[in-house]
């Protein structure tokens, strides 16, 4: 269930930014009256160049919020979003830069998230992916791996997750879902045997925009466990983690 | 008597003056080929805005090596990889997985001579976390040379594999990151990885203090 987890979150991450291929580097010219050049991609390293209005340079590659360029003399450094974003094209129109705003997150279509929690005491880390339909709906599977002080295990479900809000920044959600629940005793304990059974849950959560491609999501699940005993289990979860959309 | 006359025409005037501005507004220009033809033929081109393709390198992946003490187990050399993905230029997440071969023998194994764990030696862990860019800055090797670096903390919660259970694991750490060029990174980390644990008789708290080099690549 690990490596599953793990390998299931390798696939995921890369897909999370749009894969830019590496062809011809972007060719932007100076608009504004200049333009710094610092010595890394972060706001305290030194500027050491400035490009000065109507020089052409070459965009060599983006990190999070700064562009590595070069200039006509082969001098390369990084530049800031805003200051990028003030360039034009060689045909004299804005640099359009990917630079994800709340709009972009109401009308996200895929969702892939992280969350730790507790379920009825034992510690679980989950691990989802979702897809949205429509901006109120939208289709999850949930992966959780659980860990507790008597038996470990882990969990699947598939949720229809329904958001009335959409557009707030804090925004409430409910979610339905079904799935199956593997529980294994510790080894230090009496030998009991291992279980699967199926889970039917309803939880409500809150999701929380934070910037760029990243939210805040906390949750609460009620899950009722049908087992071939006599009582069918009921579980409380708890978790909270963040999330990207894309 | 004249001083409210002088007021009254004052106040006319500006009324009027107010009303020529307005309609005046409104009134369309005088025309002399006919009001019908339009002024001017509204051709606006659609544009479209594309986004340059630009290469973007928030991804990092690690390959690392090291060593972990597992807390009454000895040290043990232990080999992973880690992939962070910079959400801006101070935070970012990371996910680790790395496995360690058999751990070595405790002392209450070896003085009892028996065997505490039998074939559940082999240590492993996995972990998910969050980090803070802390002290970025550069490096300077000599006069020529200048390096981008940055002193990072971070916390997260995994699962270690030992003893023949999963056992939910707290991870906290700080690490030093040197960019040799813009893609390639040299790491060196320091890792506790704390969990609980009743292998050897009593549960307890276990501190798991990990240390490793490792060298990345951002694409």
């Amino acid at each position: 269930m690990r490596q599953f987890i793990l390998i299931a979150a390798l696939v995921f991450l890369p897909s999370v930014t749009p894969a830019y291929g590496k062809t011809g580097h972007y060719e932007a010219v100076v608009a504004e009256p200049f333009l710094e050049l610092h010595t890394g991609p972060g706001r305290g390293f030194p500027v050491f160049h400035v490009v000065d209005k109507g020089e052409q340079i070459d965009v060599v590659k983006r990190r999070t919020d700064w562009f590595q360029v070069r200039t006509k003399k082969g001098i390369e450094g990084w530049v800031r979003l805003d200051q990028m974003a003030a360039t034009l094209d060689t045909s004299g129109r804005p640099t359009a830069l990917d630079d994800p705003t709340a709009d972009d997150y109401v009308g996200r279509r895929w969702e892939v998230g992280l969350q730790l929690g507790d379920l009825d005491g034992a510690s679980v880390i989950s691990l989802y992916g979702g897809y949205h339909f429509t901006r109120n709906l939208s289709a999850e599977l949930r992966l959780g791996d659980i860990s507790g002080d008597f038996s470990s295990g882990w969990m699947a479900t598939a949720d229809i997750v329904h958001q009335p809000f959409p557009e707030w920044r804090v925004s409430p959600y409910a979610a339905l879902g079904t799935g199956v629940i593997h529980i294994e005793p510790q080894a230090t304990l009496v030998q009991t045997e291992d279980r699967t059974d199926q889970v039917g849950h309803v939880g409500l959560g809150v999701r929380m925009y934070v910037s760029r491609r990243f939210m805040f999501r906390t949750e609460y699940n009620s899950y009722l466990t049908f087992t071939s005993r006599d009582d069918n289990e009921e579980l409380d979860e708890w978790k909270a983690g963040f999330a990207f959309f894309f | 008597m004249e001083s409210g006359l002088r007021v009254l025409l004052l106040t006319g005037l500006a009324a009027a003056t107010a009303g020529c501005s307005l309609f005046g507004r409104d009134a369309p220009p005088m025309d002399d080929a006919g009001a019908s033809a339009p002024v001017i033929s509204p051709e606006v081109e659609r544009r479209e805005v594309k986004t340059p393709k630009i290469d973007t390198e928030d991804f990092e992946i690690t390959a690392y090596y090291g060593l972990i003490s597992v807390e009454d187990f000895g040290s043990n050399s232990i080999f992973g990889a880690r992939m962070a993905y910079h959400v801006t230029e101070s935070l970012f997440l990371e996910g680790t997985y790395a496995m360690s071969g058999d751990v070595d023998r405790s002392s209450v194994e070896v003085l009892n001579n028996i065997d505490l764990l039998g074939d559940d030696r082999d240590y492993s862990y996995y972990d998910l976390a969050v980090g803070w860019n802390l002290l970025p800055g550069e490096v300077f090797i000599g006069r020529n040379h200048a390096f981008n670096s940055a002193l990072y903390v971070l916390g997260g919660a995994g699962n270690t594999s030992f003893s023949g259970d999963d056992l939910f694991t707290l991870t906290f750490g700080a690490g030093y990151r040197v960019l040799a060029t813009d893609a390639i990174a040299l790491h060196f980390d320091v890792r506790d990885h704390m969990f609980d644990n009743d292998v050897t008789g009593e549960d307890k708290t276990t501190h798991n203090i990990e240390f490793n080099l490792g060298v990345s690549w951002f694409f």
